[in-house]
């Protein structure tokens, strides 16, 4: 067994919330960064998701996943930031990291600060029980994207998409592109789950069908899948008898969410948050656990990799002044709930000393919206008020709130979002 | 009128359009005026798909047109890019096949490999 190793700072995930913190922990003077890799190389599911439309916040351009990747693989070779491919994390304890990998063998990691950046996973058939036969053919999205942008394989001819999740809406066009049929595209809920965007692009470009308030109610086929069945649901989500339609296909995808995959996370004991399965953190991205931090898509799912990095940058620097500087004293403490109509928020604590200017809450809301007012409430007052359009549950909002009107707050935070037509 | 969801960024804006006059409202910046007014006359799309590569990490290299094509050469690229297969190694933003399709747009890498 390899002696313990020490570094200042372990990042778990070398994705793009990964290398973001690891390079903003760089540029805040920490040098001594490891970060760990499961994969054989850096950039997480960015490299298979190789359509455009990444980095326009970042770095004012379109670019392909593997382009914005590979600027962040760039900007981290010219740092002493090292990372460790081929490296699973088994356990995370007191700051200590157990890892395993191929070249290493077991060996365990001394850190002063630690950055969980482990990503998120598709939840799957079991999670939301899809009925009917076990044969071969239903794929997670996501899965079938990496089998056919990295692998080469294209995993069926004749295609029925559950879930119109982004993934799900990329790979309708992606499977059309290379010359499978798409048959439908089937939501449960009333409204899509992706950005509009990509259901104009995905899916209207290549006259796909959606079947909103839809869902699949049986698959066919033992040894190999035969065909789909799907039906229309009531408000109450249950199918509705009768309206029953069968497609003939080779292949199921399912795009049916994401689930930020905290494993090590709950075995350390870190607090979780129930309604983001992500952990509980403070403005500066820190968990319930003293020099553990946490960003990106492990903390709460998030819509744009752009919003990953500048979530990670926080959490970079966080860690750099934990090791720099110390521990914080944790001492003027507010709390943020979700309101009516928002379903989260992060952060779920904010630390007002460590308030600079402002602070930045991201949240989803529950519903659709045409027209909406965000309000933060502090024991039934007003602090702050924001208007925004088109509001939906698949689209992740932020508020910044001026230190001024923070400071203005009496007790903890409540932010919730009114429809402006029954606003008074 | 036409209405439409405008693809320039992950905004989303929603756009109508005179189809007539080409007059585009509900736009957030010039960038959708511009997409709205061209998915009237001539629609464009950036191209993303892959090549297969030899001596790599792995068989396939992603690649993408470096500007918008119009929307009906789609297929045809998709044609081109599946004959194509390069050698290691390949450098983000390297042209892989120039004027493809007479379209005046390059396939580059959308990746080191």
């Amino acid at each position: 067994m390899k002696k313990m190793t020490k570094h200042d700072i372990v990042v778990i995930g070398a994705g793009p919330a990964g290398m973001a913190a690891a390079l903003a922990a760089y540029e805040a003077g920490v040098k001594d960064i490891l970060v760990l890799e499961r994969d054989c190389e850096a950039g997480g599911i960015l490299n298979q998701c190789i359509h455009n439309g990444f980095g326009l916040h970042r770095f004012g351009e379109e670019l392909s996943g593997p382009e914005y990747a590979g600027k962040y693989i760039d900007m981290l070779k010219d740092t002493s930031v090292q990372i460790q491919l081929g490296t699973t994390v088994l356990n995370i304890e007191n700051k200590i990291v157990s890892a395993v990998s191929s070249k290493n063998g077991f060996e365990q990691i001394e850190a002063k600060s630690i950055i969980l950046a482990m990503g998120c996973r598709e939840r799957n058939r079991g999670p939301i029980s899809v009925p009917g036969d076990r044969g071969r053919g239903v794929f997670t999205a996501g899965a079938a994207q990496r089998y056919l942008n990295i692998e080469g394989y294209l995993v069926g001819k004749r295609i029925v998409i559950l879930g119109s999740g982004d993934i799900g809406l990329i790979m309708a066009r992606r499977m059309t592109l290379e010359g499978a049929k798409v048959l439908a595209v089937a939501e449960i809920m009333p409204f899509t789950n992706g950005l509009s965007r990509n259901v104009a692009q995905c899916l209207e470009d290549f006259d796909i069908p959606l079947y909103l308030s839809h869902t699949v109610t049986n698959v066919i086929g033992k040894n190999k899948l035969e065909g789909i069945e799907i039906s229309q649901v009531d408000e109450k989500m249950k199918p509705i008898k009768g309206t029953e339609k069968r497609f003939d296909c080779d292949t199921l995808l399912l795009s049916v969410g994401l689930v930020p995959e905290n494993e090590l996370t709950r075995t350390a004991n870190i607090e979780l948050d129930p309604r983001t399965k992500g952990a509980t953190v403070g403005e500066d991205m820190q968990t319930s656990e003293s020099g553990v931090f946490a960003c990106g898509n492990v903390l709460h799912v998030h819509d744009l990799v752009d919003y990953v990095s500048a979530e990670s940058e926080r959490a970079g620097k966080s860690a750099a002044n934990y090791v720099l500087n110390g521990k914080s004293e944790v001492s003027n403490t507010t709390l943020v709930s979700n309101g009516m109509n928002v379903s989260y928020t992060v952060p779920q604590r904010i630390n007002k000393d460590n308030v600079e200017k402002s602070v930045d809450i991201f949240f989803r809301v529950r519903k659709k919206m045409r027209l909406g007012e965000i309000r933060v409430e502090s024991e039934g007052e007003k602090i702050a008020s924001f208007k925004r359009e088109f509001l939906a549950p698949a689209e992740m909002e932020k508020i910044t709130i001026p230190k001024v009107l923070l400071d203005k707050a009496q007790g903890n935070l409540t932010v919730t979002a009114i429809e402006v037509e029954d606003a008074q | 009128m036409k209405e439409m969801i405008c693809i320039v960024c992950p905004r989303g804006c929603h756009l109508t359009v005179d189809e007539q006059t080409l007059e585009v409202n509900g736009n957030f910046c010039p960038r959708g005026a511009e997409y709205g007014k061209n998915e009237i006359t001539s629609p464009m799309r950036t191209i993303t798909g892959s090549v297969g590569i030899k001596g790599g990490i792995h068989p396939r290299l992603a690649v993408r047109t470096d500007r918008a094509v119009p929307k009906e050469k789609m297929f045809e690229i998709m044609d081109i890019l599946h004959s194509c297969t390069v050698f290691s190694p390949v450098k983000r933003g390297q042209v892989i096949i120039q004027n493809v399709c007479g379209t005046g747009a390059n396939i580059i890498s959308s990746r080191d490999m």
